[in-house]
């Protein structure tokens, strides 16, 4: 393989790689904030692709366009999951872990079920008739499909919107806060309620502009979630349980194992690399990169 | 004078409280005989079934019934009694439906010899992935089982030994129980999957009051607790996940016997995981009826919504999944076999 093949398909593993840190991010955000696993993550952001896909046949508003009314209505959304059922399941005394777990799993399978009932299980895309769809950008040698690149672009500004919003805002403290004792933030006045809803919302948001990427250029059915969502929990365990950064980059490491897997197993194994990355990790350290269990 | 009240007043209360003991010991030990009246009624109900149901379909949703409650005791023996919420036994029903296929069709191994290899060998892959991921606590346990069996499927799915994407096909044969192919009348089926939904049962209720059934409450209530009174953690795991994968791939064998076809989307597919997880959840998690329940009432109305809703394609059984699992988990976390009452007497033995 030449030297410009293999830079090619690092640079097409780097792209999807901050698409899949972003899928990841907003996992490990809620993960962190109060050590529940959302099973729904990947549901979250089919509906997000949907929502996309819905705005661009009906009101033939392009994704790009589209993109930050998405991540508004799925913010809205993650909250409302989260006072829904989140909140009711944290409740619960009888058999709580179980219960954490079958709450959001419960929701993924509803959500899957619903979609495949309400918008069929047809594959479907947006593709070229977008604005950025079958365009590409050449780049002292590499082409690099335009819309992947965007994703990256989004994926870059929104992780970093993250971290500005995390280090240097009051929600941000407050989320630090609570994710280190939820019983002290409540007496000095941060409702916890509030700041987990919040969470759920952001955590739903960056998935929501994550799918709304994804649309331009992945094809959109009821089970695409459920294969996001496998990788979203890969990428969070090998970048730590509970470590926003980890997770960031752990996307673009899980990124670059697929597209490199592709050289060398026939493209219907590519997730054989990540695989075997994610049994490496469990057994060989489980705390991941940049996690602290 | 104080003293010699006190001790005056408290041995009659001692003595009370030695017989409320030998009581409760007595009654405990009736309630376990009870239970296993009930089951033995329940399994012989079940083994006569066909006189009454004549009706081949609804032969074969009996049969998915029982083989349901079996896989779903089985997924109790590690998720309920030890704790420990697997959510890819898919891989090992896979296991023992691939081996069991793999066995007869390519060696001439009968399905018996198969379910057992089977049997052995996800009990091996049990105690293999277990050493890995028991480490991992709660849902990074649950997450790991998930993708390791997608890891499964993805392998399966790209092994042309083992038939690939297309699977392996059995032949067609002379109805016998020693190939367990039954072409014509289906009845057979209904008694073998009897016999395995009895002995899984069996085993939990061998296992309910047994020193690793305490152990094994014990590692889910507290694993650092269990740990500290000298309860081997990794070890009780381990023997409840091989135990669990054990029966988990008994019943993969035998559905690959029932359908005659085996490939990687019919058995080793997340649905396959969730079906097996769900009658429990429904029914309750970690007790001796609760899958029994659950299959009654879930395999029955998945059948029934997949005629009348068009097929599982059309994603209304999925709602009906996810919506009663969110429904149990929120509103009835003790499973729907709390819906009995129960009795004033019971709970009084269980008080301290």
């Amino acid at each position: 393989m030449t030297a410009s093949a293999l830079m090619q398909i690092l640079a097409s593993g780097l792209l999807m790689g901050l698409i899949y840190g972003m899928v990841a991010v907003g996992l490990s955000l809620i993960f962190g904030l109060m050590d529940v696993v959302n099973f729904a993550h990947g549901e979250f952001m089919m509906l997000a692709m949907y929502a996309t896909f819905g705005c661009f046949v009906f009101f033939h508003i392009d994704p790009v366009l589209a993109l930050p009314l998405v991540a508004a209505v799925m913010f809205i959304f993650g909250a409302s999951v989260y006072a829904g059922v989140v909140r009711h399941a944290l409740r619960v005394k009888v058999n709580a872990g179980m219960v954490q777990i079958f709450a959001t799993f419960g929701l993924a399978t509803l959500i899957q079920g619903a979609a495949q009932f309400f918008f069929t299980p047809d594959y479907r895309n947006i593709g070229d008739n977008g604005w950025l769809g079958g365009k590409t950008l050449e780049l002292s040698g590499l082409f690099l499909p335009l819309p992947q690149v965007f994703g990256a672009v989004v994926s870059l500004v929104a992780f970093g919107g993250l971290y500005l919003l995390m280090k240097h805002s009051d929600f941000g403290r407050a989320l630090e806060a609570t994710r280190e004792d939820k019983g002290a933030v409540a007496l000095v006045g941060i409702d916890s309620n509030r700041v987990f809803a919040l969470g759920w919302g952001m955590g739903a948001a960056l998935v929501g502009v994550a799918g709304a990427v994804l649309s331009t250029f992945y094809y959109i059915h009821p089970q695409v979630g459920a294969a996001f969502g496998t990788i979203a929990y890969i990428t969070v365990a090998l970048g730590g349980f509970g470590s926003v950064f980890g997770a960031f980059a752990a996307g673009i490491v899980v990124g670059l194992v697929e597209a490199l897997t592709a050289v060398v197993l026939p493209p219907a194994m590519k997730s054989m690399g990540i695989y075997v990355l994610y049994l490496a990790i469990i057994f060989l350290r489980p705390q991941g990169l940049f996690g602290r269990l | 004078m104080q003293p010699t009240i006190l001790a005056a007043a408290t041995a009659p209360a001692v003595a009370d409280s030695t017989n409320a003991a030998a009581d409760a010991v007595h009654s405990f030990g009736r309630r376990r005989r009870m239970q296993l009246v009930v089951a033995l009624a329940i399994f012989v109900l079940a083994a006569l079934s066909p006189l009454v149901v004549q009706n081949a379909y609804l032969r074969n949703v009996i049969v998915l019934t029982l083989m349901y409650a079996a896989l779903s005791q089985a997924w109790n023996i590690l998720g309920g009694y030890c704790g420990q919420i697997s959510l890819g036994h898919a891989l090992y029903f896979g296991v023992g439906a691939y081996v069991t296929s793999k066995l007869y069709v390519g060696f001439n191994l009968l399905p018996w010899l198969g379910m057992l290899g089977g049997g052995l060998m996800a009990a091996a892959l049990a105690v293999v992935l277990g050493y890995g991921c028991f480490r991992l606590k709660g849902h990074y346990f649950s997450i790991a089982t998930i993708v390791i069996a997608e890891m499964g499927l993805l392998i399966v799915h790209n092994w042309e030994w083992l038939g690939g994407a297309s699977g392996i096909q059995w032949p067609f044969g002379e109805d016998s129980w020693a190939t367990l192919q039954f072409a014509r009348d289906k009845t057979p089926y209904i008694h073998f999957a009897v016999g395995l939904l009895a002995l899984t049962w069996f085993i939990c209720w061998l296992i309910e009051d047994s020193r690793w059934g305490y152990w094994w409450r014990a590692v889910k209530d507290n694993p650092e607790a269990a740990e500290s009174l000298g309860v081997t953690v990794l070890s009780s795991k381990l023997a409840a996940a091989a135990i669990s994968a054990f029966l988990t791939a008994v019943g993969g064998g035998f559905y690959a016997a029932f359908v005659s076809y085996v490939d990687p989307d019919s058995v080793l597919q997340f649905r396959f995981s969730l079906l097996i997880v769900l009658p429990v959840v429904l029914g309750g998690i970690g007790t001796l009826w609760g899958p029994m329940l659950g299959a009654v009432i879930l395999i029955p109305l998945t059948e029934l919504s997949r005629s009348y809703m068009g097929g599982s394609g059309s994603g209304f059984d999925l709602m009906i999944y996810g919506g009663l699992v969110m429904a149990v988990a929120l509103l009835k976390p003790e499973g729907l076999v709390r819906l009995w009452p129960v009795r004033q007497g019971r709970r009084k033995e269980s008080a301290p």
